[in-house]
Formats: C-alpha cells, sequence, structure tokens
C-alpha cells in the first residue's frame, strides 16, 4: 500500500451529479441501494483497480439503504471519506461503514423530510401558486429556480462536509446550528400555514340570516335618478356615502362568522382534517368526501 | 382541440420527464406548478394550464413519500388532468372540472408506482449479479433501465388519453351538468385543507403553535402579501432564537414535543 489514492474533486463533483438519480431504482427489497451503489462509481474506479476489490465494494455498497434524498449527501461524503482511508490500508471494515450509513440515515431522514417535504416545499408551493392563479408566469419559475438552488446548494455543500468531517461528522449532528435551522424553519413553517389556512381554505355558506327592510334615504332610490350619465354620477356619489344599493340590508350566514374573524369556517375544516388524519382516515378518502360535501351541501342551498 | 405531432411528442416527453421526477424528487417536474404548465407551453395554453397548476399544487402541499409509504401520484394527476383540460378546448372555464378528474388519477398513478417498485426489485438482482463480476458498466444500465421505467409509467398513460382524442374528453366533460361542476367548485375552495392538515400535523409542536395563531390572525389585512408574510416569519423565527439562548431558560421546554392542540383533537 505504498501509493495513497485520493478523490479528486472532479470526482467528488461527479459523484454529486450521480446522487441525484439515488432514488432511481428504489425498490421494495433494499430501497436506494441501487442508486447508492451508482453514485458511488467514480469514487470505486479511483480507489479500486482490481476486479476483486471493485466487486467487494459495489456489494459492500449495493446493501439497504433508505432516507431522504438529500439528506443522503452527507452520508455519501462521510462514506468517500471512510472508503478512502480503507483503500490507503486503515483498519476500516464493512461493518463500520455499513455502521455509518445506517446510523446516519434514519436520524438525517427525521431532519429532512419536516424540513424539506413540509416546510420549504409547502412555502415555496404556496408562493408559486399564488403567483400562478393570477395567471403570472413568475410563479413556476420562481419556484423551479429557488427549489433547485437550494436543493444542488445543500446537497453540494453537505456532501463536501461530509466528506471533511469524516467519522465525526455524527458528532457534528448533535451541534446547535442545525437544530437552530430546523427550529426556525418550522416556525416560519408554521406561521406561513397559518396565513395560508386564513387565506386559501374557502369556504362560504349562503344561507341568508336575516333580510331588514331599510329606512328611506339610507338606500339608492333608483327610480328617482336622473336619466344617463348624470344618473350614474348622482348613484355613485350617494353610495361613496355610505347609502346601501339595495333596500334590504342581506346577512348570510357567512357575514355573522366573518364578524368572529374572516376565516374562521377555513380553519375549523383545516383542524377537522388534521383530527380525521389521525384517526388514520386516508387523505384521499378526505379529498373525494369533500368533493361530496360540496356538491352534496351545494344543490341543497346551503353553500 | 386537436394536437400536432410536434406538440404531441413534447407532451410525451414532458409526462416522461415528471415520471422520473416522480420517484426522484430532485428537479420537481412532476409537481403541478411545473408539469402543468409546463404542458400549457408546448400546447399553446399557457394560462388556464398556469392556474390549473397552482390550484392543484394548493393540493399538493403536503403529498410526500416519506420512508417506503408512496404519496398520490402528483405526476399522473397533473400531466393527465393537463391534457384533458387542453383536449377539452375549455380554457379557464374547465380548470375546476379537470382537477376533480386529477384526484382518481392521483390514486391510479399510485397503484403504477407500486407496481414499477416492484418490478425494480428484479432489476436490483441483476445489479448483485453484475457486482460479483466488478462489472460497473452493468449497474449503471440497470440503474438506468429503472430510471426510464418510472418515465414510461406518466409518458405512456400521458399518450393513450391524446390517443383517444379530444373529441370523447370533450363530450365527457360538457356532458356534466352546472350543479356538479358548481358543486365540485365549491368542494375545490375546501380540499386544500387537507394538505394543510398534513403538513400542519407534521410540524406541530407545543413550542410553534403559537406563530400559526399570530400568521391566521394577521391574515385578515388583505394588504398583506405572501412574500410579506415570508419577511414577518422569518424576523419572528430569528427573534425567537436570539431570545432562547439569550433567557438561558430557553431549553426550558428542551424535549418537550408536546402538541396541546394535537392533544385535545386526539382526545375529542
Amino acid at each position: 500500500m505504498a501509493q495513497e489514492m485520493k478523490i479528486t474533486k472532479r470526482d467528488r463533483i461527479a459523484i454529486w451529479w450521480r446522487s441525484t438519480f439515488i432514488q432511481g431504482s428504489w425498490n421494495y427489497e433494499r430501497m436506494q441501494n441501487g442508486g447508492w451503489a451508482y453514485a458511488m462509481i467514480p469514487a470505486i474506479k479511483r480507489l479500486y483497480k482490481s476486479k476483486e476489490d471493485r466487486a467487494a465494494a459495489l456489494e459492500r455498497h449495493l446493501e439497504f439503504f433508505n432516507t431522504h434524498p438529500y439528506v443522503a449527501s452527507p452520508i455519501i461524503g462521510v462514506t468517500l471519506a471512510l472508503e478512502e482511508e480503507r483503500s490507503s490500508g486503515a483498519p476500516v471494515d464493512d461493518a463500520a461503514i455499513q455502521g455509518v450509513k445506517v446510523g446516519m440515515m434514519g436520524p438525517l431522514a427525521g431532519i429532512g423530510d419536516p424540513t424539506f417535504w413540509f416546510t420549504v416545499r409547502p412555502i415555496l408551493g404556496a408562493l408559486g401558486a399564488s403567483l400562478a392563479l393570477t395567471g403570472n408566469i413568475m410563479g413556476p419559475i420562481l419556484y423551479f429556480v429557488l427549489w433547485n438552488l437550494i436543493r444542488m446548494g445543500f446537497k453540494w455543500y453537505t456532501q463536501e462536509l461530509g466528506y471533511k468531517a469524516g467519522a465525526k461528522i455524527t458528532d457534528d449532528m448533535s451541534g446547535g446550528l442545525l437544530q437552530d435551522v430546523t427550529k426556525g424553519a418550522s416556525i416560519l413553517g408554521m406561521f406561513v400555514l397559518g396565513s395560508l389556512v386564513n387565506r386559501w381554505v374557502n369556504v362560504a355558506f349562503t344561507p341568508v340570516v336575516s333580510r331588514v327592510q331599510l329606512d328611506e334615504g339610507a338606500y339608492i332610490d333608483w327610480d328617482s335618478l336622473p336619466a344617463g350619465a348624470d344618473g350614474i354620477r348622482t348613484a355613485l356619489e350617494q353610495q361613496a356615502a355610505g347609502l346601501s344599493l339595495s333596500q334590504y340590508d342581506v346577512t348570510t350566514l357567512q357575514d355573522n362568522l366573518d364578524g368572529f374573524i374572516p376565516g374562521l369556517s377555513g380553519l375549523l375544516i383545516t383542524l377537522l382534517c388534521m383530527w380525521l388524519l389521525r384517526k388514520k382516515v386516508s387523505p384521499i378518502t378526505m379529498i373525494l368526501g369533500l368533493f361530496v360535501v360540496g356538491i352534496v351541501f351545494h344543490v341543497l342551498g346551503i353553500m | 382541440m386537436d394536437l400536432t405531432i410536434i406538440q404531441i411528442i413534447l407532451v410525451v416527453l414532458i409526462a416522461f420527464l415528471a415520471g422520473i421526477e416522480g420517484i426522484l424528487d430532485e428537479f420537481q417536474f412532476h409537481q403541478p406548478i411545473l408539469a402543468c404548465t409546463l404542458i400549457g407551453l408546448v400546447t399553446g395554453n399557457l394560462i388556464p394550464c398556469l392556474i390549473l397548476g397552482g390550484t392543484l399544487q394548493l393540493l399538493a402541499l403536503g403529498w410526500a413519500n416519506i420512508g417506503a409509504a408512496v404519496a398520490p401520484d402528483a405526476a399522473l394527476a397533473s400531466v393527465a388532468s393537463a391534457i384533458i383540460l387542453v383536449l377539452s378546448g375549455q380554457g379557464e372555464a374547465g380548470v375546476d372540472a379537470a382537477i376533480a378528474i386529477a384526484i382518481p388519477l392521483a390514486v391510479a398513478g399510485l397503484l403504477l408506482t407500486i407496481i414499477v417498485r416492484t418490478i425494480a426489485t428484479g432489476l436490483v438482482h441483476l445489479m448483485d449479479k453484475a457486482a460479483k463480476e466488478g462489472n460497473l458498466r452493468a449497474i449503471e444500465f440497470w440503474h438506468v433501465i429503472a430510471i426510464v421505467l418510472q418515465g414510461l409509467r406518466i409518458a405512456i398513460p400521458a399518450a393513450l388519453i391524446m390517443a383517444i382524442g379530444a373529441g370523447p374528453v370533450r363530450e365527457l366533460l360538457q356532458a356534466m351538468p352546472a350543479w356538479l361542476t358548481d358543486g365540485l367548485a365549491v368542494g375545490g375552495g375546501m380540499v386544500v385543507a387537507v394538505g394543510f392538515a398534513m403538513v400542519i400535523n407534521m410540524m406541530a409542536t407545543k413550542e410553534v403553535w403559537p406563530f400559526f395563531a399570530i400568521g391566521f390572525v394577521l391574515a385578515t389585512i388583505p394588504s398583506i402579501t405572501l412574500l410579506g408574510f415570508g419577511g414577518i416569519g422569518v424576523a419572528l423565527a430569528l427573534i425567537y432564537l436570539a431570545l432562547s439562548k439569550q433567557g438561558g431558560s430557553g431549553n426550558g421546554g428542551g424535549g418537550n414535543t408536546g402538541d396541546p392542540l394535537g392533544d385535545i383533537i386526539e382526545d375529542y
């Protein structure tokens, strides 16, 4: 073992790119193992030259592996450092490498899933969707560019971090910075969710609660307006002065609910959905159910 | 409307890309806001498809593959509903009906995903064999085959819908009575709650519920835009982190991930 092999930066860029496809051959037996091996190939090529060594390395990296696809990057980084030591003669056995992989994938998935799937994606998705709904093409563009900048930056930076920290990365995970980021992200997430529930869950109850005949002079008397443009002007002036458009003051059930706080019914539906989810009701059942409720209530004239 | 050959090829390519991303979850081409918009772009229906994508995106906010679980398939739902919207020729008026079609498709797509993931199990056994011979190329080959299968999972249904043609699709949509489409629109206003509920269930702890309340109340002020909420949210997070360190007692709640509202919901 006179010659010490090093994984070059170019190898690490190639591995970073290949890690994009880590879920490509996701399967029910060993999950991300094929994609993991696929990502490790540039390193295996660099470090092991004989057919036997390569075969052993490939078998080692086709073991069970599954985590959030982005936080696989720091694990790849650490594994690269370990493989490098092993190839230059250090006593790193298969169990150590497998141990690091399995030891890191659980806790890291616990960070990756809530951070990316349940904080970054809903926030960027909501931002993009709100623009898209108004027909603004910047919605999808912003979503695509921001998401991929965050993703690619995160994957490269953490892979390098893992590679440099080597076996010591597990200590890093308990460090304060990562916890701060996770907590800060969930604060931001919950705050934005609160506003989205108010703005975007649309419920309108149409039944009329009261219908009050207004006093004369409190509404615009359409019959006594001057003809033509003059009449339009007078009407607009009267409306601006606070006169009602019709003889009746109509209050719907929705107006009453909005008196508590606008968006209350949307909040209640969201809480109901949360409760149903905890009762293990499938989201698909709930979505179909809400459509059925929408149709039935609409036909009955309640919504 | 009828599509030209080039448009059909482009749509199938987008469907293929969406299928691949449905498993990779990296570039996000399977997300409605991107998949629907791209299909709108190549078929000359940009604005209706953009609005469809935005609406479906809100529905899909909480859909994610966690561990071995498979989420409703955003890829098939967005690709197929966008194609149906384009074929119907109804423009923006057809968005609500297209969304109602997208939901059952998301379930159908889930089934296709499970089938492909099962086939992939066979492929990794071929990889095992290649590994024994130290054959790097063969491993790469089988991995790429698995990715291509995931792409075909969406590309084939997309091609099938276009093969059936605009006629039957349009007839189907126009046969829908007004009470049904209006009712679907009412339901569409509410189903967003399901996505939000999934996300909240995942993130909620005792510590962060107050921030939900602040956000909810501030949202009643119509002049604050979503970007504005982002600004306030970041500021609140920074203030909270800084204060919880200064106080020294900030770790008092450490280890307590209780969720009071969740407990109430649970007990109910």
